[in-house]
């Protein structure tokens, strides 16, 4: 970002003002909302930091629900000060390590066993692995038409490493009985009417067993921050976040599916719809399904829609590129509208879950406005899609991104 | 204050969402804060329909408990589709 917008975003970044979303969004400082975020999702949003947290871009005060700005994205770790939050439910306890208490048992397991954020650091082997952590909405903001929900962007996710247990090992301590078909996770958080209904959910068997699954203590060597789900949270990498669970209070081993709203209504995707690999089988119904992994994806860090560069100089498109675990194979650029494609250079892998940077230069030689578009594609050769593939919820929005730039 | 729809909250640093004068604001402001600050609501403007802002106010009642009479949702639903509904 050029010198002057970085110190004009500072300043508004300590202006914790509501201020009318027109030139905010021509000019696009609150995070690149691009015009094609709703009219009044521009207008509710500004720069503001929770406790701990660097100003993010916030969508929702109460319960929060506070987005990266894009320029995040430039370093392939997002920090834990930088890092996204969401939470469906306003009454988040703050919890205290000493006294926080894992339940794990069930009627899929034999035993009931109880363990303290000690034990779960102390008896189990650790294992750290980088996963992008992306909220299933991510995006929503963007959809056409607009449908409702939270507002995102495309800063409603984050790569980190994660430390913790194996979930699988948890699960070993409390002899997990086969006929487990789903597990089951419980947080902390709460409405404010005992009404409504307590966020859970829950994973099938196979999946709570894969290596990958983990119960973290730890994001990016530190204790995890409150808003990110301290002391613990599920980790289920290459799934879509809403399994994530935070301040995990509960892990049951289920022998017959959950019945929950939030399983059996929310998060869920029309069948057949996706190029999805993983199915939730145990959760399906005639005609939709929960979703699971995440798409095939990429998203350009360095430059603002509106952003100009001088004809006949060297350029960088840069960007991070992620999908549900396969790999990222290639990712190409287009500047003529998508006649023609150009693969980027990949940088360092840090694993199949984590974001892949990658960088396409050249040197734009007339001047013209010119579109940049991005397309990620990975190793099983799925790509992403020219047309947004729509559905009323807004999840899974991994359409090809377009820029407009002004060469000059 | 008519506009401000400010409730306590553990997280600190909530600000007065202020929502379009109008017949019915004050109930909306009083319900519709209950469980959530009310940028929820503009944030989900300006395309909605009525019936689409119908669809949001029911699920809050029968799925997340918001205690809302039937009578009382006739006059919400009326306020947000002529406030922050599509046109």
């Amino acid at each position: 970002m050029k010198d002057g917008a970085e110190s004009m975003l500072n300043r508004r970044s300590f202006i914790r003002t509501v201020t009318g979303g027109i030139a905010l969004a021509t000019t696009g400082w609150i995070g690149r909302a691009r015009a094609d975020l709703p009219q009044g999702t521009l207008e509710s949003a500004l720069r503001d930091s929770l406790p701990g947290k660097q100003p993010l871009i916030k969508r929702s005060f109460r319960p929060p629900n506070y987005e990266s700005p894009v320029d995040v994205f430039n370093d392939v770790i997002t920090p834990n000060d930088r890092f996204f939050v969401r939470w469906h439910l306003s009454n988040i306890p703050r919890i205290d390590a000493g006294s926080w208490r894992l339940a794990v048992g069930g009627d899929g397991a034999e035993r009931a066993v109880e363990l303290t954020l000690e034990q779960l650091k102390r008896d189990f082997e650790p294992v750290e692995l980088v996963a992008v952590c992306q909220c299933a909405g991510n995006r929503r903001g963007l959809s056409d038409p607009h449908v409702p929900g939270v507002e995102w962007g495309s800063g409603a996710m984050g790569n980190a490493r994660w430390k913790g247990v194996r979930l699988k090992d948890i699960l070993a301590r409390a002899e997990l009985k086969k006929e487990a078909v789903e597990i089951a996770f419980s947080g902390s958080d709460r409405g404010p009417l005992d009404a409504t209904p307590a966020f859970a959910k829950s994973i099938p068997a196979w999946k709570a067993l894969d290596d990958n699954t983990v119960v973290a203590y730890e994001m990016n060597g530190a204790p995890l921050p409150h808003w990110n789900g301290f002391p613990a949270r599920i980790v289920v990498p290459g799934w879509a976040a809403t399994y994530w669970m935070k301040q995990v209070s509960s892990i049951r081993a289920l022998s017959q599916p959950l019945a929950s709203f939030w399983m059996n209504t929310a998060y869920r995707i029309p069948k057949g719809k996706f190029p999805i690999i993983d199915r939730f089988t145990s959760q399906e119904s005639d005609t939709s399904t929960p979703i699971t992994e995440i798409l095939v994806n990429s998203l350009i860090t360095n430059i603002a829609d509106g952003a100009r560069f001088p004809a006949g100089q060297p350029m960088a498109v840069q960007g991070v590129a992620w999908d549900g675990g396969y790999g990222i194979g290639d990712v190409e650029v287009s500047i003529d509208e998508g006649r023609s494609w150009q693969s980027a250079v990949l940088g360092e892998n840090y694993g199949r879950y984590s974001f892949r940077t990658w960088e396409y230069r050249f040197s734009p030689q007339s001047a013209r406005r010119m579109t940049v578009m991005a397309r990620a594609s990975n190793v099983r050769g799925t790509s992403q899609p020219s047309e947004l593939i729509f559905n009323a919820p807004g999840y899974h929005n991994n359409v090809v991104q377009r820029i407009a730039v002004d060469i000059v | 204050m008519i506009g401000a729809g400010i409730a306590t909250s553990a997280n600190g640093g909530e600000m007065p969402v202020k929502l379009a004068p109008g017949e019915h604001a004050a109930l909306v402001q009083s319900r519709c804060s209950t469980c959530h600050s009310l940028d929820y609501i503009v944030m989900n403007s300006i395309f909605l329909s009525r019936t689409a802002w119908e669809g949001e106010v029911r699920k809050m009642v029968k799925i997340m408990g918001a205690p809302v009479p039937d009578s009382e949702v006739a006059s919400i639903v009326d306020y947000l589709a002529q406030n922050y509904g599509a046109k």
